[in-house]
């Protein structure tokens, strides 16, 4: 990424990052870095470049530098993006703007408090919860390729919270558990393996569920990993509406 | 860290601006897609008046040579077909079929609603016209 | 949280935006564009309108699109700030989706209610 040498006599581009720092400002400013710019270098690069070698003050979460880890996530232009997966030349010449992601309350710069999303990840159980505990002397869960693939779209989530971002109902209303929360709950409910389904529709089939969603897309849209959690929101919907009336029409039924 | 908040009084909270749906073209073209349910309900209201009017054939004829109601229908129906576009193409999303290990291809599942809307209006276009 | 009743009005909005996708476009064709332009007479039309079939495709055609309305404007006014349960909100929406509804009813499905 050769981010040690300053490159002065190239091209180069400009950034617009908001800046916040709580122990100076009472309210955010934008401040304007010249970066070198490389045809290979992400929005990432470029800002490790201003960290390293322009202003050391400046603040963000990164990590994997590879699309996988979900920390560098930001509005580049107004558009919530994995900094490392936004190429400069896309934007060349013209200036980019730098947020942090959108519908978050900012704590420094670009970085964002994310105790709400990971609270959510406890109000639906994001994890497996399996039909019948056994030890591993037993042996493994068994699952079918045909298993699998029912919920497999949905374990590519990264918690990057892109969708978060990009959603005006939970920019709204950040009771609303949001696409990602809502797509990592039916990854599990859709498992075969797990047995939990029930305890996490008394979390999602709430108003503050699955009901908030008006279906915008615009979550599906900017998923870096193709997750669609606005498809497993509609077809969240259709669940919940098949047992509404179920438990209606039969109230006998084992519930 | 989520339980140390020191510092959370001094976070900062951007408000959500009134004009959200104006800043992104596709918050404008979502916002355009669910008024088409104030066209949908005025040509509801339409029919209903329409058909109220059945026993009286001067009545009934007033209404469909209005220029102004004629007017109205032919904005709805842009309005409408956006909707029926809208919603024809979302349904893949809802209706998920699967056959083992794939999911049955978006594309057909879409495709077949609209086969469905061509033949159901043929249908009902014949019925009415004799 | 308990789990919502919204399935309801998520039930027949869903069944409102089928009808209205599927069936209204033609028929603002039919009354919109043929009659006024002289392809369809206005008084084949109304003998079409007075059987009763007709009067229960007109019935669906006229009800659940309403409702349809009802849940989607609702929650477009709630996208646009309102609150959820803001008193009138709901109801204004829904109460005039059955308003319609019991005028068609009254109107339209017995043969003579015709005014």
């Amino acid at each position: 990424m050769a981010a040690s040498e300053t490159d002065q006599s190239g091209p180069t581009m400009s950034m617009d990052v908001f800046r916040y720092e709580p122990d100076k400002d009472t309210e955010p400013r934008y401040q304007r870095y010249e970066v070198p710019y490389r045809e290979d270098w992400v929005v990432l690069d470029a800002l490790n470049h201003v960290k390293d070698q322009i202003d050391g003050t400046l603040s963000f979460r990164w990590s994997c530098r590879m699309g996988v880890c979900g920390s560098c996530g930001m509005m580049v232009n107004g558009e919530p993006k994995l900094t490392c997966a936004a190429f400069l030349r896309d934007y060349y010449p013209e200036p980019i703007r730098i947020d942090p992601l959108n519908y978050f309350p900012v704590i420094r710069d670009l970085i964002i408090n994310i105790d709400d999303f990971l609270g959510k990840l406890n109000d639906v159980k994001a994890w497996l919860i399996p039909k019948e505990e056994k030890p591993v002397s037993e042996g493994e869960y068994r699952q079918s390729p045909a298993e699998l693939a029912h919920y497999k779209q949905f374990s590519m989530c990264i918690n990057c919270m892109l969708c978060y971002a990009a959603c005006p109902v939970y920019g709204q209303k950040s009771e609303f558990i949001g696409p990602a929360g809502i797509a990592l709950a039916q990854r599990y409910n859709l498992d075969s393996r797990d047995g939990a389904a029930e305890e996490r529709h008394d979390a999602i089939f709430s108003d503050e569920g699955i009901w908030e969603c008006t279906f915008v897309g615009d979550c599906t849209r900017v998923c870096p990993k193709n997750v669609d959690p606005a498809g497993a929101i509609q077809q969240a919907k259709v669940t919940a509406t098949n047992d509404f009336f179920k438990s209606m029409l039969m109230p006998w039924g084992n519930k | 860290m989520s339980n140390d908040t020191p510092t959370k009084s001094k976070e900062y909270i951007r408000p959500m601006p009134a004009n959200w749906w104006l800043t992104k073209r596709t918050y404008l073209l979502f916002m355009i897609r669910e008024l088409t349910s104030v066209f949908v309900a005025a040509y509801a209201v339409f029919l209903l008046v329409l058909a109220i009017r059945r026993n009286d054939p001067e009545a009934f004829a007033a209404l469909l040579s209005n220029p102004l109601l004629i007017a109205l229908q032919v904005i709805c129906l842009p309005m409408v077909v956006f909707h029926t576009v809208t919603w024809l193409n979302l349904t893949p999303k809802v209706l998920v079929v699967w056959r083992g290990e794939e999911r049955v291809n978006p594309l057909l599942i879409a495709g077949a609603h609209y086969v469905a809307w061509a033949i159901i209006s043929i249908v009902i276009l014949s019925i009415s016209c004799p | 949280m308990a789990r919502s009743n919204e399935p309801i009005f998520w039930s027949l909005f869903s069944a409102g935006g089928v009808v209205a996708a599927f069936f209204l476009p033609i028929t603002i064709v039919i009354t919109g564009i043929l009659v006024p332009a002289g392809w369809l007479s206005a008084e084949e039309l109304r003998e079409l309108v007075s059987h009763p079939l007709t009067r229960l495709y007109l019935f669906v055609l006229i009800s659940l699109p309403m409702f349809h309305w009802a849940h989607r404007f609702r929650y477009a006014a709630v996208d646009l700030g309102f609150k959820k349960h803001a008193g009138l909100l709901p109801v204004a929406c829904y109460g005039t989706a059955v308003l319609a509804t019991v005028v068609a009813v009254w109107f339209l499905l017995p043969q003579s209610a015709a005014v």
